[in-house]
This record gives C-alpha cells, structure tokens and sequence, in this order.
C-alpha cells in the first residue's frame, strides 16, 4: 500500500516536471477564452503551427485548433474568402491579393532553400551559372564539374509548391528548369531522393536539411541557418500568416503567440529563423 | 400491411440506386464543367496531344496520358507471366499444402498498403536499377515492376477463379482418358477459362491505370513524354496529385479535370470490355 502510494508520488513528480515547461506565460493570454482557430496553407508552416495549437489546447480545453495544408495559394485564398481565420503562405501574398482580400501579413519566420547533393558528391560548390545550367539541362554530367563521369539527375518540385517559387526566382532568376526533371511532391520527398541518389541535385529547406544531404555552396556561401541569418544566403523567404482585415479575438492571440519569445523558440527548434 | 412495407422498401432501395447512378453520372458533368475554362482558352487540340509548360501557356496533358499508359502496360505485361503461373501451380499443379499457402499469400497481398511498395521500391529498386541498368532509376521500368506486383492479386484470383470454376466433368473425362495434370490444365481448363482470363487481365490493367502512389513515388513524375523504358515519366494520377494545390482559378489547376475525364473514360472502357467479355462466355457454345 505505502509502496504504491510512493510510486504514483513519483510519477506525478516526474510528470509535472516534464509538464511545467511547458505552461510558459505567454500561454497566460488565452486564459478563459473558448472558440476555435481555422488555419490552412503553407506546408512548410505546419510543424510550428501544430506545436503551437498542441501547446494552447492541451492546457485550454475550451479553445479547439484546426491546422490543415493545401498549400501557399489555397491559403491566401480560404482566408481571403472566410473559409479559414489564418491562412498560411510561403511566400509574400501578391499586391493584388492583398488588394482583393484586404489582407494583413504577419512574418513570423524566415526559411531559406538550399541546394542539396548527395554526401558522396564530391561537388559541393558551384556557381549560379553553373546552377542555372544544370537545372535548364546545358550541363549534363557530373565530370564537367570535377565530379564522377555520370549523368546529372536533377530533382525539383511541383509548380503549386512555395520552396520551388522562391528557388526559380532567385536562384535560377526564372530561367527554365529542363523537361527531365524528376518531380517529387515534398522537402521531405525531395530529402529521400537526394540522399539515396548519389548522382541528384535537389533543393530543400533549410529547416529540412539534416547529416543525410550534403549543403552546395552558392558562389562560396553555404547555406546553413547562421548565413540565411545574417543575409550573406540570399535564397530565402519569409513564412507568413495572413488574416482578412485586422486580427480580432482568439486569432489575435494566437498570432500575438507565435510572437512570443516561446511561439519564436517553437519556430527556431523546428528549423526556422526566428524573426525577433 | 406486409405488401406496403415491401412497396416502401423497394422504393427506398430503388432511390439509392437511382442516387449512386445520378451521383456517377453527376462526377462526369462536373469534370466537363470545371474544365470548360482550359478547353475555352487554347486550342482544343492541343489539351489532348500538347506539351505541358505552364509557364508558356501551354496546358497539353498528352505526356501524362503517355506515361500513363506506358506504366500501366508494362505493369499489366510483366503481371502476365507471373500471374499465370501462381494460377496454375493453385488450381492443378502444386501439392494441397502448397495451393493453400498461395491462396492465403495472395489474399493477403491484397491488403497491403500501396505505401509499402512504394517505400520498397524507392529504397530497394530505385538504386538497383540505376546501378544495374542505367537512368536516373525513377523511371517508367521500376515503376512498371513494383504496380506489376501491386495488381497480381487481381489478375491471379481472377484467373484461380476461373480455372475452377471449369465444370468438374469435363476435367474427369480428360482425366479418364488418361491425360496427365499438365495436360488436363492445357487442354481441357484454360481454353474454357479464356473469358474469365481476359476479364481479369482488363481488371488489372484498370486497376494499373487508376494507382497513383507507385508512380508518383516511383516514376520520377517529369513532364516529358517517356521514349523509353529507363526513362522517367508521369501519370494522370500522379499530375492530378502534384497540380491539386495550384490555386483554383488557374489553368493549370483546370487541367487536373481534363485528366480527370480521362481517367473516367479509361475506366468506363474497361468496364464495358469486361461485360462484354464475361456476356460472350455467358452464351452455351
């Protein structure tokens, strides 16, 4: 009997060790609201934004968060048209989408996309001519660039997909990405490809990279978080969550969460630069 | 009282019949509808046989209608074999033990998630054809290996089922007659078995046609028209997968409808092949 009483103690101990971090202040602000948060878009978005909603209704069971993909634009537009309170895109919404839907944006975040090749690539530099390229198909084998005589197999994304819009925009200044591609649906897809691949080229996220690709640097810069940081790797973007008009109620709050010092960690420890 | 219950019962029976058939019907016209803005805007023609470049302006879906029937061919050619000779060694040539551990095998692939073989494929095919073979290793032959597999089930149940189902008699004769297993199996079951046959290697095919995951994860997904085998290639399903989360008033998003009502009109072909198929053998020769 004293026994059990000894164990429950001590688990409850461990418990509401591991449970006090979580109870940060900044949850303090939603105390005694009720309601619910609709939130679709961006896919890059969803880790921070389901580790928020789980931190906010495990410790408030009157408020209910949904957070769902489709994308950038699907974002913009469900929230332009009342379907959703945020929607989430990975890049900036265009003026005329802002016009259209009286759009307020919140960058909370900063993500940058890299170039990635296989860790057994001796290439892991080269330059935006030498990119622009490979990607339009001018440069077909890796022997051109001091690498094994093989061919290249370049990987990209889907044209719907806010990393490839950024990645064409200021890495390939919009110039054509060869009809040989190989397309694959994710950053997590695309991390699978290239590091089973010996011969890819693919870009990704920086939040996505980890020791299974190797990072290319672009005319001497690396990207890493540090260099997208201090703006030295200029492929970068910013994450945003738009509201139609000016936030009110629980979606104030939540924005002004993600703000926070704990919503900005939330950010940091799933791979992104926070923005304060 | 009994008689208006039955009368209400098949009414209400009847009305769902009528709402399945309306809402199937109903999915074609909507596809035609929400496409009217692709076909409006170029070409007709160019919708159907064109090349894919957004960027242009250019909305041809032909490279997926390609790859698409590449991919499914091939997987429905190399299931062929395979799947003949599965159902052979269940219905007549294999011990008791060995045809129940077949047909327990089978039904059980049909349960496995598309998912899996994906994965397999991805970390198992992909490199060993490139490594083997050549190409990029995303191309329309791995894809074409792993659906082959995928849609065995079909084409070896359909076949199992078949064979047995050939009137007892006719395999007694022959056995009468002094014909061996190989012989009863040659002569007498598979030339009345040929429709069942045919309808099951028209199901696989459809379901060939229809599956998106193995393609999309292991075709490679590019946006040319594939030549060849080791090249990579992308299906309608797969298209339909990677352009949903274009924006809604695009063309681009518009195309997934034109792919859709081509995968409609897949469907609908096969269908009508198979009636027409298993009618013929409904007809006493």
């Amino acid at each position: 009997m004293k026994k059990t009483f000894v164990q429950t103690f001590v688990i409850f101990s461990i418990f509401s060790l591991l449970v006090a971090p979580c109870f940060g202040e900044a949850l303090q602000a939603f105390e005694g609201q009720e309601g619910t948060i609709k939130i679709a878009g961006g896919t890059a978005h969803i880790p921070v934004m389901k580790e928020a909603a789980k931190r906010i209704m495990t410790r408030y069971k009157d408020i209910l968060i949904t957070v769902a993909g489709g994308g950038s634009g699907l974002g913009i537009k469900q929230v332009g048209e009342g379907l959703v309170d945020i929607g989430n895109s990975g890049r900036k919404p265009k003026p005329e989408e802002i016009e259209k839907y009286k759009l307020k944006m919140f960058k909370w975040a900063i993500d940058g996309v890299g170039v990635v090749v296989n860790p057994t690539n001796k290439v892991q530099s080269l330059t935006k001519d030498q990119l622009k390229d490979i990607f339009s198909g001018k440069i077909d084998n890796w022997l051109v660039l001091g690498g094994v005589k093989h061919a290249i197999t370049v990987y990209t994304r889907d044209e719907a997909s806010g990393t490839r819009a950024v990645f064409w925009e200021k890495a390939l200044d919009k110039e054509n990405i060869s009809t040989k591609a190989l397309f694959v649906p994710s950053n997590g897809a695309m991390k699978t490809a290239v590091a089973n691949d010996p011969y890819a080229i693919g870009y990704v996220s920086v939040g996505h990279m980890d020791e299974t690709v190797a990072p290319v640097a672009l005319d001497g810069v690396t990207p890493t978080l540090d260099t997208v940081k201090g703006g030295q790797y200029k492929i970068a973007r910013g994450l945003y969550s738009n509201t139609k008009s000016d936030p009110s109620g629980l979606t104030r709050l939540f924005i002004n969460y993600l703000f926070s010092p704990e919503g900005q960690k939330i950010a940091s420890e799933k791979g992104f630069i926070p923005v304060k | 009282m009994n008689n208006a219950k039955e009368i209400i019962a098949k009414n209400v029976f009847f009305l769902s019949a009528v709402a399945s058939a309306v809402m199937i019907l109903a999915i074609f016209g909507f596809m035609i509808a929400l496409g009217i803005p692709l076909f409006k805007a170029g070409n007709f023609l160019a919708i159907w046989t064109g090349p894919w470049a957004p960027h242009e302006g250019l909305y041809g879906i032909w490279p997926m209608i390609s790859g698409t029937l590449w991919i499914a061919l091939l997987a429905t050619a190399l299931c062929l074999p395979l799947s003949l000779g599965t159902s052979f060694v269940i219905t007549s040539l294999g011990s008791p033990r060995l045809c129940k551990m077949l047909g327990t095998l089978v039904r059980f692939m049909t349960g496995i998630p598309t998912v899996i073989y994906g994965f397999v494929g991805i970390f198992l095919l992909v490199p060993l054809v490139r490594e083997g073979i050549g190409g990029p290793g995303m191309c329309v032959l791995t894809a074409g290996m792993v659906l082959a597999i995928l849609i065995s089930p079909t084409m070896i149940l359909f076949f199992t089922n078949s064979l047995l189902s050939v009137d007892v008699s006719y395999v007694q004769a022959a056995k009468a007659l002094g014909a061996n297993r190989v012989q009863r199996l040659l002569y007498v079951m598979v030339p009345r078995a040929t429709g069942g046959m045919a309808a099951g290697i028209i199901l696989a095919l459809g379901r060939a046609l229809g599956d998106t995951l193995i393609a999309l994860m292991l075709a490679g997904n590019a946006i040319q028209a594939p030549h060849a085998l080791l090249e990579p290639a992308r299906t309608l399903t797969a298209h339909i997968a990677l352009v949903k989360a274009a924006d809604f008033d695009s063309l681009e998003f518009r195309s997934i409808f034109v792919c859709g009502i081509v995968l409609y009109l897949f469907a609908t072909a096969a269908t009508v092949a198979v009636r027409l198929i298993l009618r013929k053998r409904e007809v006493p020769t």
